[in-house]
C-alpha cells in the first residue's frame, strides 16, 4: 500500500531532477514552437493536477469541479489583457461589446485595469470562491460521492451561467487573448510564447516544492488522517472542516493560477474550460500518474495531454477510446496509478512473475530487517 | 452530584426514531476513578459513548464534564476539553507511521497553522518516545501502522489516547482479539493510568474486568442496573437474570 507519502530513493529522485532541468532547459531550442506552446500548455495543466491530487489523493475530496477555478484564474488574465489593449476600439472598451451594444464598461471590469490587482485575483478570486464552496459544504458534512456531485453540479452551474452573460463577458464565445499586447508585445507572437513557457516551467516546479512543504510533516499527516478515517481525526481534537478548507482552497488558488497560464498559451478562455469531461479530465491525469504522489499528478497530467495530441493528429476520433481504455486499466489493474505501482515494487514483482529476478526469501519481514540492519 | 466528581451523567435518554438506545441513564464518575461497564448486547454501551464525545446528541438529559455541559458541542471541542476515546475495533491511521499516528495525537494546539509552520516540540517527542516504551512498540517507530498486528495496533491505539493527555479516557473493548497474555498486560497498563486519569473500560470479557478490580456498572436496556464491585454484581439477582445468566440455562 503505498498511498501514503512519498518515499523513494534519493539517487532517482536527483536524476529525475537533473534529467527534467535539462530538459526545460533545452526544449525551447529543440522543439519547434508549435510543440513547445503545447507543452508549456500542458505543463500548466500540471499545476491544475497537484491541487487535484492535494485534495483527493491526500485529502481524499474527489472534485468534479476544478474547472470553476481553472475558469476563473484563465477570465481574470484575459479581462486583464482585453483591457489593456482597447484604446483603439470605441469607448475604450474591448471590442466586444460593440457587438452587443454595450457602451460602458461592467463595474467588475474596473479592477482589471491594474496589472498588480489581476496578478492576485488569479489566484485569490478561485481561492476564495473554493473555500467559501468549500466550507459550506465541510461544514454540513457533505463527503464522498454526494461531495463529487455537488462539485459537478456547481460546475454546471457556473457554466451555465458564463454561457450565457453575453453582455458582461462575450457569453459562449469566451475573450480572446492571442491578439491582445503586454508590455507592447502581441501576446500570441513567438517571443511571448516562449516566454509564457518559461514562466510556467517554473512554477510548476514552485508549486511542486509547495505542494511537497504542504503535504510533508504533520498537517500533510493530518490530511491523509481526514481521507482514510475522518472521525477519528474529530475525536482527537482537530477540526477537520478547517483543514478541508484550507486543501480545497489551495487547489482552487493552483487551478486559477494553471487556468491563467493555460489562458494565455491557447489564445482565448471561454465556457468550454468549465465543461463537465475537462473537470473529469484533470482527475484522470491524477488517476494514471498515481494520486498521493505529486510527482504522478505532473505526468499523468503532461504525458496524457501530449498523447492526447499526437494520437488526435495521426487517428482522429480515437482518442477517447484510449483514454477510456486508460482509465478502466488504471481502475482494474493500476488503482495506485502508474507512479505508486513503480513505487509499490510493481515491476519487480512482474519481472518475477515472468520468472526474472529471485523471489523473496521465505519472510519478507526477514528480509526488511536484514536491510534495515545494513543501513545503520 | 459533588465537586470531586469528573462526569455526571443525567437522565439521558436518547432515541432513534422511537427506539430508545438509553434511557434515563445516570452515571457518576469520580476524579481518578476506574470503571468498567458491561452490558448483554444493545445494551447502549457503545451509544453511551457516542453521548460523551458528542458523536450522538442525547434526546433528553444533561452531560456535565468539569463541570461544564458537553451536550451540543462539536466532538473536536470535546476532545479538546479533555476526553479521549479509544474505539471499539482499532482504529488508527494506517498508512501513518508509529512516530506519525503519535505526533497526531500529542501535538498541540491542534490548529493548522500550528501543525504547518512549526516542527514538533522537544518535549512532545520525548512524550513520544516514552508512549513506545510503555507499549512496547520502540522497534516499530516507522514502520507503517497498518503493518502492526491485531494486539500491537491496540496498543498503539492505546498510547494515542494516553498521548492526547485527556482527563476523561473512554475504552472501548480494549482486548478484543487480544492472546491472554495481552490481555493481562492491557489490564495492568489500564489499572496504572487510573488514579492520575479517569478511565471508563467497556468490555465483555468477565476476566479482565475481574482483573481490572475496579468498580462495575451494568447497563441494560440503556438503563443502569447495578453498580458496585464485582462481587457485588455477581451476586445480584437482576444481574444473574439479565447478564450472567441462571446456571441451568
Amino acid at each position: 500500500m503505498s498511498l501514503s507519502k512519498f518515499k523513494f530513493d534519493k539517487r532517482i529522485v536527483l536524476s529525475f531532477w537533473i534529467i527534467l532541468i535539462a530538459l526545460i532547459i533545452a526544449a525551447p531550442t529543440l522543439l519547434p514552437v508549435f510543440r513547445l506552446n503545447l507543452l508549456g500548455r500542458y505543463l500548466s495543466l500540471s499545476i491544475v493536477a497537484l491541487g487535484v491530487d492535494l485534495i483527493w489523493g491526500y485529502t481524499g475530496l474527489l472534485s468534479l469541479g476544478q474547472g470553476i477555478f481553472f475558469a476563473l484564474g484563465g477570465y481574470c488574465a484575459a479581462m486583464y489583457l482585453q483591457i489593456t489593449s482597447s484604446s483603439e476600439f470605441p469607448n475604450n472598451i474591448p471590442e466586444f461589446f460593440a457587438l452587443y451594444g454595450v457602451e460602458k464598461l461592467p463595474f467588475f471590469w474596473e479592477p482589471f485595469k491594474s496589472p498588480i490587482f489581476t496578478f492576485f485575483a488569479i489566484w485569490i478570486i478561485p481561492a476564495l470562491v473554493a473555500g467559501l464552496i468549500g466550507f459550506l459544504v465541510f461544514r454540513n458534512r457533505i463527503k464522498g460521492v454526494y461531495f463529487s456531485i455537488l462539485t459537478q453540479a456547481s460546475l454546471l452551474v457556473f457554466f451555465n451561467f458564463f454561457n450565457g452573460q453575453q453582455k458582461l463577458i462575450n457569453g459562449t464565445n469566451g475573450l480572446k487573448t492571442d491578439v491582445t499586447q503586454l508590455f507592447g508585445q502581441m501576446v500570441g507572437s513567438e517571443s511571448m510564447q516562449r516566454i509564457f513557457f518559461w514562466i510556467t516551467a517554473i512554477l510548476v516546479i514552485a508549486t511542486w516544492f509547495f505542494a511537497k512543504w504542504v503535504v510533508r510533516g504533520r498537517f500533510g499527516n493530518i490530511l491523509i488522517g481526514i481521507r482514510d478515517d475522518e472521525p477519528r481525526v474529530r475525536f482527537t481534537g482537530y477540526n477537520p472542516v478547517i483543514f478541508k478548507t484550507i486543501v480545497f482552497s489551495i487547489a482552487g488558488g493552483l487551478a486559477g493560477i494553471s487556468g491563467a497560464l493555460y489562458t494565455v498559451q491557447s489564445g482565448i478562455v471561454s465556457p468550454q474550460f468549465m465543461t463537465v469531461p475537462f473537470s473529469i479530465e484533470m482527475v484522470i491525469w491524477v488517476a494514471v500518474g498515481g494520486r498521493g504522489t505529486l510527482l504522478g499528478a505532473i505526468l499523468g497530467a503532461v504525458f496524457i495531454n501530449y498523447a492526447k495530441s499526437l494520437v488526435s493528429e495521426a487517428l482522429p476520433a480515437s482518442w477517447m477510446f484510449i483514454q477510456g481504455g486508460l482509465f478502466i486499466l488504471v481502475v482494474t489493474a493500476l488503482p495506485e496509478g502508474v507512479l505508486g505501482w513503480i513505487q509499490g515494487d510493481g515491476p519487480r514483482n512482474l519481472l518475477q512473475r515472468f520468472g526474472l529476478k529471485r523471489k523473496i526469501e521465505t519472510y519478507p519481514s526477514l528480509e526488511v530487517n536484514n536491510q534495515e540492519g545494513n543501513n545503520e | 452530584m459533588n465537586n470531586k466528581d469528573l462526569l455526571n451523567l443525567k437522565d439521558i435518554t436518547v432515541s432513534f426514531e422511537g427506539f430508545l438506545a438509553l434511557n434515563k441513564l445516570n452515571l457518576n464518575l469520580k476524579k481518578g476513578e476506574l470503571r468498567a461497564v458491561i452490558g448483554p448486547n444493545g445494551a447502549g454501551k457503545t451509544t453511551f459513548l457516542d453521548v460523551i464525545t458528542g458523536k450522538v446528541k442525547p434526546t433528553k438529559g444533561e452531560v456535565i464534564f468539569k463541570g461544564k455541559s458537553l451536550v451540543g458541542r462539536k466532538e473536536h471541542k470535546i476532545a479538546r476539553l479533555g476526553v479521549g476515546r479509544k474505539f471499539q475495533s482499532p482504529r488508527i491511521f494506517e498508512n501513518l507511521s508509529v512516530k506519525e499516528n503519535l505526533e497526531i495525537s500529542v501535538s498541540t494546539p491542534k490548529s493548522p497553522l500550528n501543525l504547518i509552520n512549526k516542527s514538533i516540540k522537544d518535549e512532545q517527542l520525548n512524550e513520544i518516545d516514552r508512549l513506545m516504551k510503555i507499549v512496547n512498540l520502540a522497534q516499530k517507530v516507522d514502520s507503517k501502522a497498518g503493518s502492526l498486528s491485531h494486539g500491537q495496533k491496540q496498543w498503539l491505539e492505546i498510547a494515542m489516547l494516553v498521548g492526547q493527555k485527556p482527563d476523561l479516557m473512554l475504552v472501548d473493548e480494549p482486548v478484543a482479539g487480544l492472546t491472554d497474555e495481552e490481555t493481562d498486560l492491557t489490564a495492568d497498563l489500564l489499572k496504572s493510568l487510573s488514579g492520575e486519569n479517569t478511565v471508563v473500560v467497556i468490555d465483555h470479557d468477565m476476566e479482565f474486568i475481574r482483573r481490572l478490580d475496579s468498580n462495575v456498572s451494568v447497563l441494560n436496556q440503556g438503563t443502569v442496573l447495578c453498580e458496585g464491585t464485582m462481587e457485588t454484581i455477581q451476586k445480584d439477582q437482576k444481574v444473574i437474570d439479565v447478564y450472567l445468566g441462571r446456571p441451568e440455562d
